[in-house]
């Protein structure tokens, strides 16, 4: 056996080491920012703000309308669980009608937008995004009123648009496309019921260039979600590549008892389009 | 046949990216390597080690997966043995090429390198079962369905029955999901009843068969929880949290997370 001379000296893990554990000693104080949480007013926030909004006022972070539900550091940064979480269920006379998912420090910063109506009967949203760099990730929603809120999270993960495309890449291919929903819970009649659409895809960049032929790898990526209840849409969603490979959306919807049907529409950049149906159960089962 | 045993660590300066297991076994005509550690100093080293014990000349230099630490070395190793052949599994070069961005920042911060390296992919590949012969001595090189990685090649001495498993056996250092568990998990069974000797594992010491035990006891483990958790309909952050780290192993800091999350992608498609 041979083996390689150690160098003595603080290795580069020790000082990470000892930085996560600053980060993680900050926790328990949740009022304030964390150390290193840079200020919210971003460059790239001005710019966005400015493009979707213009001089309309949001409130910020008041935490009535609208969370945001995001790990401090994510475990990897192209698997980032996000939740968009309504503080009220939908109602006719007062619901939020869309949702636009902001990460600052993206190569494509709007990584989706949400369209709900009242019969989504909350206006939920998780799902899963790829983070390039330690960024501001923020949802902004809009009431049927106008007003628009604002929620926001300073997430440290990076690498996560450039990262490694599937693991399996001779499985993604045979899968391509494969819909599927999920009931999350028990089906609640009349009331907001959880379900999840996931499609196999694996939602590329088109940023990667293969350093061999000096191409990039085309862009390959999921750009529509449509799901409908009982023929009514009830989201729609417009996403790019910031969504993780296998794009997946936890969403509210409301059963009426006589059953009817879950169905989802896909369309990706290829104008390739995928499509699922689920039917949910009558009255009681 | 001759083993090195890496550290069991993340690449780092102070380790010189000498982070993986290597080895080679020398025939009556030539002789073969088996992995390159994850660094040119790793490379330099090996090749090092091969001329101190052998003048005969190198057939071959075989990658047993295309992952940083295992395949970094082979641009110093192949400049100064100047092996006849250089060979991995058929879908390493696509999968190295899907990364190559992120494996050259990764190598450039963790080496502490004055610009990003070029990554090195083996000339020639294989798929299913392949003979090399060494002169009165034969290695049996077979490549496996996504496991560890979705391009795996185990290599065996018949000599010594000694089987260099890659990374489709960790010992001591978590193992790592970066292909399919189900697969690994069925394979396993394979790798297992093959009857070998003993097995130089990717990372962490010889083992008999006591290696394959631990590794077991934790994939399985793994994928019973996920897919407990995925009935009991819990997201995959409440699974992560839920999936507390196992003990007995080492750099579970890192790795246990992140295997959840994969092994959580992964179940949820199923039926």
């Amino acid at each position: 056996m041979y083996t390689i001379q150690r160098i003595l000296g603080l290795t580069r893990r020790l000082a990470r080491l000892a930085a996560a554990l600053a980060c993680v000693a900050l926790l328990p104080i949740a009022a304030q920012a964390a150390a290193d949480e840079p200020s919210a007013e971003t460059e790239q926030w001005a710019g966005i703000r400015n493009y979707l909004f213009a001089d309309r006022p949001i409130a910020d972070n008041l935490g009535d309308v609208v969370e945001l539900d995001a790990p401090f550091r994510a475990e990897d940064a192209a698997v980032v669980p996000i939740g968009l979480k309504a503080k009220a269920d939908q109602s006719d006379k007062r619901y939020i009608r869309k949702m636009w998912l902001v990460v600052d420090r993206n190569p494509t910063p709007i990584a989706a937008s949400f369209e709900l109506t009242p019969e989504s009967g909350r206006a939920d949203i998780e799902t899963r995004i790829r983070l390039e760099e330690y960024t501001w990730v923020r949802v902004i929603a809009e009431t049927n009123d106008g007003g628009l809120h604002m929620a926001r999270k300073f997430v440290r993960a990076a690498g996560g648009c450039s990262a490694p495309a599937g693991k399996d890449l001779e499985a993604a291919l045979a899968r391509l496309g494969k819909v599927k929903f999920k009931l999350e819970g028990d089906l609640q009649q009349g009331k907001p019921t959880l379900a999840q659409v996931m499609v196999s895809h694996p939602n590329n960049s088109g940023m990667q260039m293969d350093q061999v032929t000096r191409l990039y790898v085309p862009p390959h990526f999921v750009r529509h979600v449509e799901v409908a209840y009982g023929g009514k849409v009830i989201m729609s969603a417009d996403v790019d590549f910031s969504i993780s490979e296998n794009p997946n959306f936890r969403f509210y919807f409301v059963p009426q008892g006589g059953g009817s049907e879950l169905t989802a529409k896909v369309v990706d950049s290829k104008d390739l389009t995928f499509s699922s149906t689920l039917s949910v159960g009558k009255t009681g089962t | 046949m001759f083993v090195h045993i890496g550290q069991v660590a993340e690449a780092a300066r102070d380790n010189a990216g000498d982070t993986s297991n290597w080895g080679f076994v020398v025939g009556e005509r030539c002789v073969a390597v088996i992995d390159t550690g994850g660094s040119d100093a790793t490379g330099r080293a090996a090749a090092t080690a091969v001329r101190r014990h052998s003048a005969l000349p190198v057939c071959a230099v075989i990658v047993s997966h295309g992952h940083p630490d295992h395949l970094l070395g082979l641009t110093a190793l192949a400049g100064a043995l100047a092996p006849a052949r250089q060979l991995a599994a058929e879908r390493l070069p696509a999968a190295v090429a899907a990364r190559r961005t992120t494996y050259q920042a990764l190598a450039q911060r963790q080496l502490g390198l004055e610009s990003p390296p070029a990554i090195p992919v083996p000339e020639e590949t294989v798929r299913g079962e392949t003979v090399i012969d060494l002169g009165g001595r034969r290695l049996l090189l077979r490549t496996w369905r996504t496991a560890h990685t979705d391009h795996d090649l185990t290599v065996y001495d018949e000599a010594t029955r000694t089987l260099f498993a890659g990374d489709l056996l960790f010992v001591r250092h978590l193992p790592v999901l970066d292909g399919n568990l189900g697969g690994w998990l069925e394979q396993m069974q394979t790798l297992r009843a093959l009857g070998v000797e003993r097995t130089v594992p990717g990372h962490g010491p010889v083992t008999d068969g006591s290696g394959w035990d631990a590794q077991s006891g934790y994939l399985t483990a793994l994928r019973d929880g996920v897919r407990d958790a995925l009935r009991r309909h819990q997201t995959l952050q409440q699974a992560v949290a839920a999936l507390a780290a196992p003990s007995g192993w080492a750099m579970t800091d890192l790795y246990h997370r992140r295997n959840v999350t994969a092994a959580y992608s992964e179940l949820e498609w199923e039926d």
